[in-house]
């Protein structure tokens, strides 16, 4: 089975969104939900870099420790997933998350958050493989039709890479050599506790 | 003869004339002090390397970023501003408090407080009084500071069992009824726990306001502490002087007041999620409530035992209000002679009949 993982080439990231809309409208997230954004950071001066970002399926993930209802399993792809009909919405995982990752549908006060919802790897959640109810709560299920998530392929300049960590790595350990540069496997360290040598 | 060199050298001077033309002197000048002072305010450390072909050494480093900010945020184009924050690697600090320290402190805090009370009634036992009853009682609490303890008393408890949920729910209780039940369960606990929020606050503020003023630090307090308010004496012949509450009872009501303001404030924090603070504030938040949240529950527990069977007697102070006149002269006699000075057996009388005919 592979470790799957994203890494985001910071050094390709134009910041085209196309990564947040691909996943908006393959899993029809609702309005508020984000479970990919892009974030630009010194935006404007020189060294700027754009960095697309979502839930990161940590090994060890924080959330799936804070968690009071213990809602979260990890997946034989080591995807993180999580069951809506246990999660009560205390919101212990977004200050857990190091990635900003789980997302609520309301964000009205006095703890009514609704269930959260973040990126499923394109993997669904508890229900039957690509069913009705699964679509409705955790969006299409693209693992199980043999493909990877919809966000990486959908990228531009090919900047998101979406797969086995050992593949996804070797294709960027391979970029960093032949260009001569690259900043990074951003969240790697924090998500996997290693990042990429080159 | 016009060689090769001397077209080379035309070429470089049309350049030069052209760049002229494109860039006046002083506009380049300005242009280039822009440039350089941004580069300034974005590379502060390394830069200076004018090198083209490597983008990466003004580019930021997430590294250098996490060291020096201790976290990672940029610009977001969606209204989310959470979202800005790329990265904060405190969120793991946050799990290890959590997960270890959290659980651990509440259960020593807990247990170890019930072990202490154990200890305490083996030794001690119920305190009695030390005079015979004589069935004379005297008013300590009315209706309205009983109302008042009972509402708080009330809506901490289910505070108390409702936020342990939180930490020890999917311990002990989930391996027992299942994931189903425990999640439907800690849904409805999560609802009542910000619900009945609101209740302990009004209690506390209601009761700071009917018992500041017999809780201001006295004279009889250092005696009191110093004699361990007799409570370690096992032949119940101490009985050091106090006024209406004793040091005890006022370190009970401090306790209330300041762990009550703590709760509250980072209850409001976290029942208002990111209205005043960022995601390493609502972190904090959550960490002071539950364990002042804990600190609190081991007090109450004290509290709760003297109140009931650690002491003979002490029941009806919040339970009728009435507390017999031997009770109240062993453990209160400043206060009982106080009383009693206002009127000949310290219950409220109806004011005379003179003071109302006088006022009309």
């Amino acid at each position: 089975m592979a470790r799957m993982k994203f890494l985001c080439d910071a050094d390709r990231c134009i910041e085209c969104n196309a990564c947040v809309t691909a996943c908006k409208n393959e899993h029809d997230v609702p309005w508020g939900i984000n479970r990919r954004r892009v974030v630009t950071i010194n935006d404007g001066l020189p060294g700027e870099r754009s960095v697309t970002m979502a839930c990161m399926h940590c090994t060890d993930a924080p959330c799936a420790a804070v968690c009071p209802v213990d809602c979260f399993y990890t997946t034989e792809d080591a995807v993180v997933l999580h069951s809506k009909d246990l999660c009560i919405g205390c919101g212990y995982c977004f200050y857990a998350c190091p990635f900003g990752a789980p997302q609520y549908p309301r964000t009205t006060n006095f703890g009514s958050r609704g269930k959260m919802d973040k990126c499923t790897f394109c993997s669904g959640g508890p229900e039957p493989d690509s069913s009705a109810i699964e679509y409705a709560k955790y969006g299409s299920n693209r693992l199980a039709e043999g493909k990877l998530p919809l966000c990486a392929e959908m990228c531009s300049t090919k900047s998101l890479l979406a797969g086995d960590g050992e593949v996804i790595a070797a294709i960027y350990r391979e970029r960093v050599t032949q260009r001569g540069y690259g900043s990074g496997a951003w969240g790697w360290r924090t998500a996997y506790g290693e990042t990429v040598e080159v | 003869m016009a060689g090769p060199g001397a077209a080379r050298t035309r070429r470089t001077e049309t350049g030069e004339k052209m760049r002229l033309l494109t860039l006046a002197g002083p506009v380049r000048t300005a242009l280039a002090v822009v440039i350089l002072s941004f580069g300034l305010i974005a590379a502060p450390g390394p830069a200076g390397s004018q090198s083209g072909s490597n983008p990466t050494a003004e580019a930021v480093q997430e590294r250098q970023l996490l060291e020096e900010l201790g976290r990672v945020q940029g610009r977001i184009t969606i209204p989310d501003q959470r979202a800005m924050v790329l990265q904060q690697p405190q969120g793991r600090d946050y799990r290890a408090i959590h997960e270890a320290a959290l659980p651990w402190l509440g259960a020593i805090l807990i247990i170890g407080m019930l072990a202490v009370l154990a200890g305490f009634y083996f030794y001690r036992g119920r305190i009695r009084t030390l005079e015979p009853e004589t069935g004379v009682t005297i008013e300590r609490f009315n209706w309205a500071e009983r109302f008042t303890h009972w509402v708080t008393a009330t809506a901490f408890v289910i505070l108390a069992i409702t936020g342990l949920n939180y930490v020890f729910g999917k311990r002990l209780l989930m391996p027992l009824i299942g994931p189903d039940a425990f999640s439907a369960w800690s849904q409805f606990a999560k609802y009542t726990h910000t619900a009945m929020a609101w209740l302990f606050m009004a209690g506390v503020v209601v009761m700071f306001a009917l018992w500041i003023k017999d809780n201001i630090p006295d004279r009889y307090d250092l005696p009191w502490l110093k004699a361990g308010g007799g409570m370690f004496d096992r032949t119940n012949r101490t009985h050091p002087p106090a006024a209406r509450f004793n040091a005890g009872q006022k370190m009970v009501f401090w306790a209330v007041v300041l762990g009550g303001i703590v709760l509250s404030a980072s209850g409001i924090l976290l029942l208002l999620p990111f209205r005043f603070t960022d995601v390493n504030g609502m972190q904090l938040a959550q960490i002071v409530h539950s364990l002042v949240g804990m600190i609190m529950i081991a007090i109450i527990l004290a509290h709760i035992y003297i109140g009931t069977l650690g002491m003979v007697g002490a029941f009806d102070a919040m339970g009728s209000g009435q507390v017999s006149l031997t009770w109240a002269k062993e453990h209160h006699k400043v206060w009982v002679d106080k009383q009693q000075a206002k009127t000949e057996t310290g219950r409220r009388q109806v004011p005379p009949r003179r003071t109302a005919t006088s006022a009309r």
